[in-house]
C-alpha cells in the first residue's frame, strides 16, 4: 500500500481518500461505534439499557400487578410487558439528549467541525444509536418477560411488528430528545430537562395501568398521548390484555394508525428543528 | 497563482458588544512557520478558529490552500490538521481508538487509519498508553495526542493553538522537538503562541497580535532589535560611585540605578561571555558583586517596546477556555 511507505508526513493525494455517500456511511458507522463505546464506559447509560429494564418489569409486574385487577380480566404480567416496553423505552431516550450535550460541552465537536465531515452525521449517528439500544433495551424486557411467565398470543409476524412500532416511536423520541440535548447548556440539565418531560409522558399513559379509572383530564390526556397509543398497539399485536379498547377516543380505536402517524408527525416536526438547533449551536 | 498557502486579509470579528478581531491580515508562504505573538485575549484563538473553519468572520476573508475558509470550508478542511488550544480528544476512549476515528472521519480506509494510528502513537512516545483511556493522560501527552489526531491524514496545513500552554518544562520541550521534526517534514505551519522564546525557537515569521490589531510583523530578530534586545541586571554588595561608569562601555543604552545604589539595570545586545566580561570589569574597578543576570526579552518587553503598556494579567498563567472573549474593546 502506498501510503504505509510514503514519508511520514508527506500530504497524501486525494485518491487514497474517499468522499461521496461511502464516506458518509462511514462516518455514521465510526460514529455510531463511538457513541457505544461510551455507553459500554458510563456505568450510568449502561445500567439504563440494561439493569434497569430488568429491575422495572420486575419491580412493576410483582409490586404494582399485586394491586391493580383488570377490567376485562387477563392477568396483569400479560398487560404489563409491552406497557414496561413502552417505559423503559420512552425514559431510555433521555441518553440521546445527555450524550449529545455532553459532546457539544466538550472539545470533541471542534475536532469533528474541522474534519471534512457531513455536517448532520453527528445527530444521524446519535438517533441511530439510540434505536440500537432500543433493541437490546426490547431484547431484556422481552427476556424478563418470557422467564416470569409473560407470553404473547399471536403470530411471530405481528409480535415483530409490535416492536418494530415501538423501535419506530423510539426513533421519532430520539429526535425529540436531540432537541432537548441542544437547547440544555450541560448534561446535568439535559437529563433533568428529559425526565420532566419524559417521564410524565410515560406515566401519564395506558402503559402501566388501565385509563378508565384516571380523573378525567388525565384520562383525556392519557387516551391521547403517544405513548398510550404505541402501547394499545403493541397489546392488539402481541395478543394481551388491551383495556384501552373499549374507549371511544380515536386513537384508542386505531392504535396501529395512531402509533405510526404519531412517530412520523414527531419525526418531520423534530429532525429538522435538531438540525436547526445543532446549525446554530456550532456556528460562531 | 501564488504560494501563499495561508493569506488574510481584513479579518473582523465580534462577539456582541466585544471585538475580538479587528481586521488583521496574515500571509503565510508553503511551507513557512508563522508564529502568532499575543497575550490572553488577543485574538489568536479567533483568528485559528476562522482559518480552521470553525468560526465564519464578520469581515475581510481567508483562504487556506487556495480555497475560502466559509465558501469552500470542505475544501480547506480536507488540507488542514488543527490542535486547539482546549483539547479536541474524546476522554472516554483510548488514544489509539480516538487516532483511529479521527482517521476514519478524514476519509481514510480502516487498515489504513490503524497503520497511521500505530506509527504515530510510537512517534510521539505514546505508545505505552496507547491503549488507555485518555482520562489517564497527563496534559503534555493529552496535547501530543491532540497533535497527532491533526496528522492523521496527513495534511499540508498544521493549526496549532497555543500548544504549550500549560505545559512544565519538560513536557514543553518535548512538543518543541515534537513541532521541529514536523517544520522539517515541510509542512506549512501556522503557530499561536504566549512565549517569544516559543516563537523565536520555531516560526520563521512573527506576527505580534494585541485588542484584535496586528501591531508588529517580521522575523525574531526584527522584533528583537525593536525592544533592544537583552536586559542586563546586576547586583552589588554595596552601593558604589564608579558602578554605572564601568558598565557604560559593555551596555546597549542608559544604566538605570536603583535608589539604594545596588541594583543597575542596562539594555544589552546579548553576547556569548557577557556575564563573564561584566565580572571581570566591575572586580577590576574593585567592585565586589552578589549576582549578574542577563534576561532575554520576553513577551512583556515586546510589547512594552511595542505598546508601551505592559502585558494585562500574567501571560504565563493557563489560559482561560474561552480567553478570546474576554477581549477589552480599546
Amino acid at each position: 500500500m502506498s501510503t504505509a511507505t510514503a514519508a511520514p508526513l508527506s500530504p497524501a493525494p486525494d485518491a487514497t481518500r474517499s468522499f461521496g455517500l461511502v464516506q458518509k456511511l462511514r462516518e455514521v458507522v465510526v460514529l455510531t461505534g463511538r457513541n457505544f463505546v461510551h455507553i459500554a464506559r458510563e456505568p450510568l447509560q449502561l445500567s439504563d439499557v440494561t439493569i434497569q429494564p430488568v429491575l422495572f418489569t420486575l419491580l412493576f409486574v410483582y409490586v404494582l400487578g399485586a394491586g391493580v385487577v383488570l377490567a376485562g380480566g387477563g392477568s396483569y404480567k400479560d398487560f404489563a410487558i409491552p406497557g414496561l416496553l413502552a417505559l423503559n423505552l420512552t425514559t431510555s431516550a433521555i441518553g440521546t439528549a445527555v450524550g449529545l450535550s455532553t459532546d457539544l460541552r466538550s472539545g470533541v465537536i471542534d475536532r469533528f467541525r474541522t474534519l471534512p465531515m457531513w455536517r448532520p452525521v453527528v445527530l444521524v449517528a446519535r438517533s441511530l444509536t439510540d434505536v440500537l439500544t432500543a433493541i437490546i433495551c426490547t431484547a431484556f424486557v422481552i427476556g424478563t418477560g418470557l422467564v416470569i411467565g409473560w407470553r404473547p398470543d399471536s403470530t411471530a409476524g405481528d409480535v415483530i411488528a409490535g416492536v418494530a412500532i415501538f423501535l419506530f416511536f423510539n426513533y421519532a423520541l430520539s429526535w425529540v430528545c436531540a432537541c432537548i440535548g441542544m437547547v440544555s447548556d450541560d448534561p446535568e440539565t439535559a437529563q433533568g430537562l428529559g425526565l420532566v418531560v419524559l417521564f410524565p409522558l410515560a406515566i401519564v399513559s395506558n402503559a402501566l395501568v388501565p385509563t378508565a379509572h384516571m380523573p378525567a383530564v388525565l384520562r383525556a390526556i392519557a387516551d391521547w398521548n403517544p405513548v398510550s397509543a404505541v402501547t394499545a398497539a403493541c397489546r392488539h399485536l402481541f395478543g394481551n390484555p388491551n383495556p384501552s379498547a373499549s374507549i371511544h377516543a380515536w386513537p384508542m380505536q386505531h392504535p396501529v394508525l395512531a402509533a405510526l402517524l404519531w412517530s412520523v408527525a414527531l419525526v418531520a416536526i423534530f429532525a429538522p428543528l435538531a438540525t436547526l438547533l445543532y446549525r446554530r449551536r456550532t456556528t460562531d | 497563482m501564488n504560494d501563499l498557502m495561508i493569506e488574510a486579509h481584513g479579518l473582523g470579528k465580534r462577539f456582541g458588544e466585544t471585538v475580538a478581531l479587528d481586521g488583521i491580515d496574515l500571509e503565510v508562504p508553503t511551507g513557512a512557520i508563522l508564529g502568532v505573538l499575543g497575550p490572553n485575549g488577543a485574538g489568536k484563538s479567533t483568528a485559528v478558529r476562522i482559518l480552521t473553519t470553525l468560526a465564519t468572520p464578520d469581515a475581510g476573508w481567508a483562504r487556506v490552500a487556495g480555497h475560502d475558509v466559509v465558501r469552500e470550508a470542505r475544501a480547506v478542511q480536507r488540507k488542514i490538521g488543527v490542535t486547539a488550544q482546549d483539547a479536541t480528544i474524546d476522554e472516554v476512549l483510548t488514544g489509539r481508538q480516538n487516532l483511529v476515528m479521527v482517521g476514519r472521519l478524514g476519509g481514510l480506509r480502516r487498515g489504513d487509519a490503524r497503520a497511521r494510528a500505530v506509527e504515530l502513537l510510537d512517534r510521539f512516545d505514546l505508545t505505552d498508553a496507547a491503549d488507555r483511556v485518555l482520562k489517564g493522560y497527563s496534559g503534555g501527552m493529552r496535547r501530543r495526542l491532540d497533535l497527532a489526531a491533526g496528522l492523521m491524514t496527513r495534511p499540508p496545513v498544521l493549526f496549532l493553538d497555543e500548544p504549550t500552554t500549560g505545559l512544565d518544562p519538560i513536557s514543553r520541550a518535548r512538543m518543541w522537538g515534537v513541532i521541529r521534526e514536523l517544520i522539517a517534514d515541510g509542512v506549512t505551519l501556522l503557530l499561536t503562541t504566549q512565549y517569544l522564546d516559543e516563537a523565536d525557537e520555531l516560526a520563521d515569521r512573527i506576527v505580534v497580535i494585541d485588542h484584535g490589531h496586528v501591531i508588529a510583523n517580521g522575523t525574531a530578530a526584527d522584533l528583537k532589535a525593536q525592544t533592544g534586545g537583552a536586559r542586563l541586571e546586576v547586583t552589588l554588595s554595596e552601593p558604589h560611585p564608579a558602578a554605572a561608569a564601568t558598565l557604560d562601555p559593555f551596555v546597549a543604552g542608559a544604566v538605570h540605578v536603583s535608589h539604594d545604589g545596588r541594583r543597575l539595570r542596562a539594555p544589552v545586545r546579548s553576547a556569548g561571555g557577557l556575564a563573564t566580561t561584566i565580572v571581570r570589569a566591575l572586580d577590576g574597578a574593585g567592585i565586589t558583586v552578589d549576582d549578574v543576570e542577563v534576561h532575554q526579552p520576553s513577551l512583556d518587553d515586546v510589547f512594552f517596546a511595542l505598546t508601551g503598556t505592559p502585558v494585562e494579567g500574567d501571560p504565563a498563567a493557563p489560559a482561560a477556555p474561552d480567553a478570546d472573549l474576554e477581549v477589552t474593546p480599546r
